[in-house]
């Protein structure tokens, strides 16, 4: 699914990988961990393409990120779905245009949309508050939200950025266990956090990277003391 | 399509106060241009209209010359392909024509014994630009006494209506960098609120273009009202000089002005041309930063 060969992208003198190679299977679930500036978002927005790296080739489902044109470059992203810490909901849309929105923005038919939204809503188990408003919402449901406007369009790569950061702790579990239920249907998941508890308890797979590099890649990881 | 529109009419009435800024800017600058435009136009077509009237070119003749000999300098001018026309003036026919421009002081003239005046052929040229030619050809002949035409003052007139003309462009290029300059800020206020919009827009993967249409179309917009309100403006103004001057310029010069519904039509289509240009490319320009993806 994807496959970073020898990547490395600098920023003037500032390191934000460094030759690094990994790849994530399709349907897997992995969580990238590691201190602030590390290189975790640099991971991230080379996969959207918001940056090229300076050598080195990134493969997403076949296709070569790095060579895309910027005209293919949303083409590229209506196959990810994107979850931030700060949920980034328009706030003066309701709950239901939230996530409408993300099917209006690539042209979907108005039928198509009135049927997939209720779905989407309804897994992120969020339905009954289709026509509030995002301020009306606990964090925990506004990220609910995002997630349903991520996955709407059915996206087979799901990124999730610190999605548990800004939650308390009950509320991050069950945001973890609707990102597992998500993956369980075949979506890869990757999540960038810094929730030590909840990648201890996950048992999935932990990429740790420092510096640039990826320091430690295990199956059934834990949050390592070097990852702060 | 119909997104882009409808966003558009609300960000346009959203921002009352900066885009009635922004009418109100451009339409300040299409009045100043659309001025120009009718003076431009209307110089030009007294100008035009002036020409005509100094496309004679008058050849005063000796008294030797017998009337014989000058029917045969008319035809041999009249043969030429650059003359439209050539016609033999007696001195008696030019003292009556003398005579009626004085009008009721013509009696100064009878104190005259003699007629002064020569006889003289008269010659229209087809172009203006080749009574240098006709006239070098008609001092050539035998028995000319002199030339008159009023080649100088037609120079003059084609260098003052060049220096209107150039003069004009320059202001109205001027004002149109001012516009975009306008608008772009404009757009720009939209943009920066909708921010957080554009992106999410470009995190689903909404293309460039579509992100830029509605942004797009409220430029357009901006540019399409600023139109309507100059041509309303200036429609009035021209009916009102019209009215005020138009006779007085057609007994001066045998040449009124452009007629209303030419010049408002015309510079209707010229004004929403520029307008929604102006506002396509202010809006293009301010959206730059946001998509350069």
């Amino acid at each position: 699914m994807i496959e970073y060969r020898n990547v490395t992208k600098t920023y003037g003198s500032n390191v934000g990988l460094a030759d690094v190679s990994v790849s994530i299977d399709k349907g897997g679930f992995a969580f990238l961990v590691g201190p602030s500036g590390a290189g975790k978002s640099t991971f991230i927005k080379l996969l959207l393409r918001e940056v090229r790296p300076d050598s080195g080739t990134i493969l997403l489902g076949g296709m070569d990120v790095t060579r895309l044109s910027n005209r293919e470059i949303p083409s590229l992203r209506r196959g990810i779905g994107i979850v931030f810490q700060d949920f980034r909901l328009l706030p003066r849309k309701t709950v239901y245009e939230n996530v409408a929105f993300a099917m209006e923005m690539i042209h979907m038919r108005s039928r198509y949309i009135r049927r997939q939204v209720p779905q989407a809503l309804s897994l992120v188990g969020i339905s009954s508050k289709a026509k509030m408003y995002p301020e009306e919402l606990s964090a925990g449901e506004q990220q609910r939200v995002a997630i349903a406007r991520a996955i709407v369009n059915s996206p087979s790569l799901l990124i999730a950025d610190e999605p548990t950061g800004n939650l308390d702790p009950d509320t991050a579990w069950e945001i973890m266990r609707l990102l597992e239920q998500i993956n369980a249907r075949g979506t890869t998941v990757v999540m960038v956090t810094h929730a030590k508890d909840i990648v201890d308890r996950m048992g999935r797979r932990v990429i740790a990277i420092k510096d640039g590099r990826v320091t430690r890649d295990v199956r059934n990881g834990v949050y390592g003391a070097e990852d702060e | 399509m119909t997104y882009s529109i409808k966003q558009a009419f609300k960000q346009f009435f959203r921002n009352g106060a900066m885009s009635a800024a922004s009418v109100f800017s451009i339409t300040a600058m299409m009045l100043i241009l659309g001025l120009f435009f009718l003076l431009v136009v209307n110089v030009s077509n007294i100008a035009e209209g002036v020409k005509q009237d100094f496309d004679t070119i008058q050849i005063y003749l000796l008294d030797s010359v017998a009337p014989d000999a000058a029917q045969g300098m008319m035809r041999g001018l009249e043969g030429m392909p650059e003359v439209k026309s050539a016609r033999f003036l007696s001195r008696e026919e030019a003292m009556e024509d003398f005579k009626a421009r004085f009008g009721d002081k013509a009696y100064l003239l009878d104190l005259h014994q003699e007629n002064p005046l020569p006889n003289s052929i008269i010659v229209k040229v087809g172009k203006i630009e080749d009574a240098d030619m006709v006239a070098a050809r008609a001092r050539s002949l035998q028995g000319v006494d002199g030339i008159d035409y009023y080649k100088e003052t037609v120079d003059r007139l084609i260098r003052l209506t060049d220096f209107v003309q150039i003069g004009a462009l320059a202001v109205i290029g001027f004002l149109v960098v001012v516009s975009i300059v306008v608008v772009s800020n404009t757009i720009r206020l939209t943009v920066l609120a909708r921010e957080g919009e554009i992106s999410i827009m470009k995190y689903v993967g909404a293309t460039n273009w579509f992100i830029r249409g509605p942004f797009l179309v409220e430029g357009m917009l901006i540019g399409l009202v600023s139109a309507l309100v100059s041509a309303c403006v200036v429609a009035f103004i021209y009916s009102k000089v019209t009215e005020l001057f138009g006779m007085d310029l057609l007994v001066m010069l045998s040449t009124g002005l452009v007629s209303q519904g030419f010049m408002i039509s015309n510079l209707s289509v010229i004004f929403a041309a520029l307008g929604i240009s102006i506002g396509a490319c202010g809006s293009i320009i301010s959206m730059r930063r946001f998509l350069d993806t």
